[in-house]
């Protein structure tokens, strides 16, 4: 009944939807924050009435229209990926995962495009004070459309409300308002966004800056700078303690993943963070590739159990305690796991036998059984682990994970730099004169890009093997096609998001160029 | 409220909601549709803004319908959504392909420094408006004709054709309803462009190609529709969920179902009364009756191939792997809560409507398009 699926074609699949999602990535954290620095800046066109803040509404707005498009035609393919690569998963969670989807749709992306409309062409079709309401309802309308999808991810990420159904093999919702308002899901949104209203901050100050270099459209240079940076502040307060509660709740829920963001192989009482590290190209482990020792380490003593469990001398558990178990602080072997996780696979398989060789008193009374609270607890918790063989496959890739974590939150703490000191100078009157910031709040513009790319890569490289954290491994939920297929359309979609990268790249220099209209 | 429906009565609201987004959606193809004709209608660059711009203020709406359709059929039948998509993939992704393609071309046509230059993008809004609408015809012809796939034991999808979709091509009763979908798509295109573009050489045009359009959209659709109603259907026996062949059971389906009858010819006639009040009449309003004539045409199409117990995606390798609204819903918890979220679409639909109106409150000519700001 569960059989492993071939390893090309998994990989191929996750190939694909990281390909899409990073691609469609590069566009959504822009849309996020630039739709609300706009509707801040068309609220003082109407509020005072000066033509000049209309010329910077619309200009922002032209560059927001052409990053828009590439995000929508990068979106879609993600919604419908869902099935066509992962259906064995899409049946397994659909009960949970599709009502956020689908309340996606109705809610939030009918309302960003009908009020999107009126922006772009209601400017004399509509009042003035229906057109900043347009405005508003864009951005408002955006950041709900990333709401629901990161509700269904913060529901992969830590599975709540529902319970599994063994006569539909799949797992059924329980109480919608768990999985709404799950804290990993509400954390995650407002990281997300905060993420996205940060980097539309660089992306107006590092452009504002240009124009400032090019001793062009001062005006509008330092007017944009003056939102985008008190924007840019306020998110980044937001970001750095959505950010702080997600790291309790990872290492609360997701113990791996938050060893591997860490880099941490053994665990210990007051452990300390590791601010700085470099990994060495030797492996601790020759079994498993991903565990590698540090050769260089700058850390900071009792900081990570602090980090963790609010408490310096919490005991933080390492990879090896994950894997092997630590009696002492209660972590099961994984060995035990995937025990029991096969013992929950083979009384479900055990039942789907009985059922269709019609033997109801045996299928009832496993009905029984595997809908028990403590069969629940004891083995089908651990269903996903009944998948494997090889405890070193339960392991995330834990450089990748280390790296893009410290990346992110490096790149993070210098955009609030960049935040404060654009402010200061704007004040003081001396920011046209600070040639080598201005350079540098250039350069930022493409480092808010990694750092966003980053998270994404801790959240979800972070997570595997699981597409839902202990009971489906990525392996299981893909659709069973031949690899060939997947990798088709691997090249098709890289092929073409990258022309239309470039396009859009391109567009969006030459408009940025050109600058606003007179 | 939503607590006290059975299963059924849920499954069959969620059926209808789905039968509503897909009707919306096929009436929201005249985007598509009038992309077609940008080249027949369209002669001047003048022209072709005025066409692109009428249809670009609309183009999220269709594209919007499409995700959200995806959204609900995941969220309410999430069997049909993994057996369709994952099993249908080429048929799929090939569709999303005309999609995105869609989303920057409107966007990047007319701007400086595109990259791949404006015929280019032109050519993809041709290409989505013919793959998009064609191949969805021809997807949605396979809940009448069937598909290649069983379900295991764990509803996991095995698709039985290497074509992963593309075979439906083979079947002429699915293309015929392709092919009705595309050239209903260019007749609402064409009503579209009476309805909204105050240009006399456009309206000429569009006058001379409405009669042969709407001649080959009703050979089609006709074809399709005489053929599904002698054919045989998949019913399910609604005690066991046993899936059997039926004689005309598409036929019996309206006659059992009057009111879904009335409804599709209602919709019918709306649809024919659009098309001959602009022929002959010259009205400028055919828009108004063909539109929702197409909405209720598609609602009713549905229901005959979802409701009175018959299975809306059926199997023809393995008969007992067809999906039903009943063996593919999600949980009554489920169903019930996305009831609830249901509740707001009316007010959705208010919203839309009202700013669509103001929106398109006048008509389009050269002269905004040479005033306004934001032009595609």
């Amino acid at each position: 009944m569960v059989e492993y699926a071939d390893l090309a074609l998994v990989n191929w699949s996750r190939a694909q939807f990281a390909l899409t999602a990073m691609y469609h990535w590069l566009f959504v954290p822009l849309t996020l924050g630039i739709t609300f620095i706009i509707a801040f800046m068309e609220t003082l066109y109407v509020k005072t009435g000066k033509e000049e803040w209309k010329r910077i509404t619309k200009f922002w707005m032209t560059l927001f229209g052409i990053n828009f498009a590439i995000g929508v035609a990068t979106g879609i393919i993600l919604e419908f990926e869902f099935g066509t690569n992962w259906s064995s998963y899409s049946w397994f969670v659909g009960d949970i995962f599709g009502a956020p989807l689908a309340i996606e749709g109705i809610l939030a992306f009918f309302m960003e495009s009908t009020f999107i409309a009126i922006m772009f062409f209601g400017w004399n079709k509509v009042s003035k004070k229906t057109h900043l309401l347009a405005t508003w309802l864009t951005a408002i309308g955006a950041n709900l459309s990333a709401l629901w999808i990161l509700v269904a991810n913060g529901w992969m990420q830590k599975p709540v409300g529902m319970v599994f159904n063994p006569d539909t093999a799949r797992n059924e919702m329980q109480n919608f308002w768990d999985v709404l308002f799950s804290q990993v899901a509400v954390d995650k949104w407002l990281h997300a966004t905060s993420s996205g209203f940060v980097l539309a901050s660089v992306f107006v100050i590092g452009i504002s800056a240009w124009f400032i270099l090019k001793k062009r459209e001062l005006l509008l240079a330092k007017k944009s700078i003056l939102i985008a940076s008190v924007f840019g502040l306020i998110s980044s307060f937001y970001l750095i303690l959505t950010g702080d509660n997600s790291t309790r709740t990872i290492a609360h829920d997701q113990p791996m993943k938050f060893a591997a963001i860490e880099g941490l192989y053994n665990g210990s009482e007051g452990a300390g963070l590791v601010a700085l590290g470099v990994f060495s190209t030797s492996e601790t482990d020759p079994n498993n590739e991903n565990l590698k020792d540090f050769t260089m380490k700058i850390e900071i003593p009792n900081f990570l159990s602090y980090m963790a469990f609010l408490d310096w001398n919490a005991f933080v558990p390492g990879v090896h305690d994950l894997i092997d178990g630590n009696e002492k602080y209660g972590y099961m072997p994984a060995a035990e796991k995937i025990e029991r996780g096969k013992v929950a696979i083979s009384k479900l398989t055990e039942f789907k036998e009985a059922k269709k060789t019609g033997d109801e008193t045996l299928a009832g009374s496993l009905r029984t059984e595997l809908t028990s609270a403590a069969f629940q607890e004891n083995y089908f918790k651990y269903f996903g682990y009944g998948y494997f063989e090889d405890v070193n496959d339960l392991i995330p890739n834990v450089p990748i994970t280390f790296y893009s974590f410290h990346i992110m939150v490096g790149l993070g703490f210098m955009f609030v730099l960049l935040f404060i000191f654009s402010l200061l100078f704007l004040l003081k009157g001396t920011l046209t004169e600070k040639r080598g910031f201005l350079r540098l709040a250039i350069i930022a513009i493409p480092l808010a890009y990694l750092a966003s790319q980053a998270g994404w890569i801790v959240a979800e490289m972070g997570r595997q093997p699981w597409v839902v954290q202990d009971l489906m491994p990525t392996m299981a939920g893909v659709t069973r096609i031949s690899a060939g297929s997947v990798q088709t359309t691997f090249w098709l979609f890289a092929i073409l998001f990258t022309i239309l990268l470039i396009a859009e790249l391109k567009i969006m220099f030459r408009q940025i160029k050109i600058g606003p209209k007179h | 409220m939503f607590e006290n429906l059975s299963h059924l009565a849920l499954q069959q609201y969620w059926w209808v909601l789905i039968s509503v987004l897909a009707a919306l959606f096929v009436f929201l193809t005249f985007v598509q549709g009038g992309q077609t004709l940008l080249y027949s209608i369209g002669k001047t660059e003048g022209e072709k803004t005025i066409i692109l711009n009428t249809l670009g203020r609309k183009w999220e709406f269709t594209f919007t319908t499409l995700v959200t359709f995806g959204g609900a059929f995941f969220a309410s039948f999430p069997l049909f959504y993994a057996t369709s998509f994952g099993g249908a993939y080429w048929v799929w992704l090939l569709i999303l392909a005309a999609f995105i393609i869609q989303a920057v071309a409107y966007e990047f046509r007319k701007k400086p420094a595109n990259f791949l230059g404006a015929k280019t993008y032109e050519i993809f809004l041709v290409i989505n408006g013919l793959l998009g609408t064609i191949l969805i015809g021809t997807a949605v012809g396979t809940f009448f004709n069937g598909a290649q796939f069983e379900l295991n034991d764990m509803n996991q999808v095995l698709w039985q054709n290497p074509a992963r979709g593309l075979e439906a091509v083979l079947t002429f009763h699915n293309v015929a309803l392709g092919l009705a979908v595309f050239f209903l798509a260019r007749v609402l295109g064409l009503l579209y462009f009476f309805y909204t573009i105050d240009n006399d050489l456009i309206v000429v045009r569009s006058q001379k190609h409405l009669f042969f359009t709407a001649i080959l959209f009703l050979v089609f659709f006709l074809y399709f529709l005489v053929w599904l109603l002698l054919k045989e259907g998949f019913a399910v026996n609604p005690a066991t969920g046993e899936v059997f062949l039926e004689k005309y059971k598409y036929l019996n389906n309206l006659l059992q179902m009057p009111v879904v009858l009335i409804i599709m010819l209602i919709g019918v006639a709306g649809v024919l009364g659009g098309i001959i009040s602009t022929l002959f009449f010259h009205s400028g309003r055919g828009f108004l009756f063909a539109g929702p004539g197409t909405v209720l045409t598609v609602f009713a199409l549905f229901l005959v191939a979802g409701f009175n117990n018959t299975a809306f995606y059926p199997s023809v390798t393995d008969l007992q792997s067809s999906l039903t609204i009943q063996n593919a819903s999600s949980s009554k918890f489920t169903l019930t809560a996305m009831s609830y979220v249901s509740l707001m679409i009316p007010f959705v639909f208010a919203y839309i409507y009202y700013f669509w109106k103001v929106m398109n409150r006048k008509k389009i000519t050269d002269e905004e398009m040479k005033e306004e700001s934001h032009v595609y």
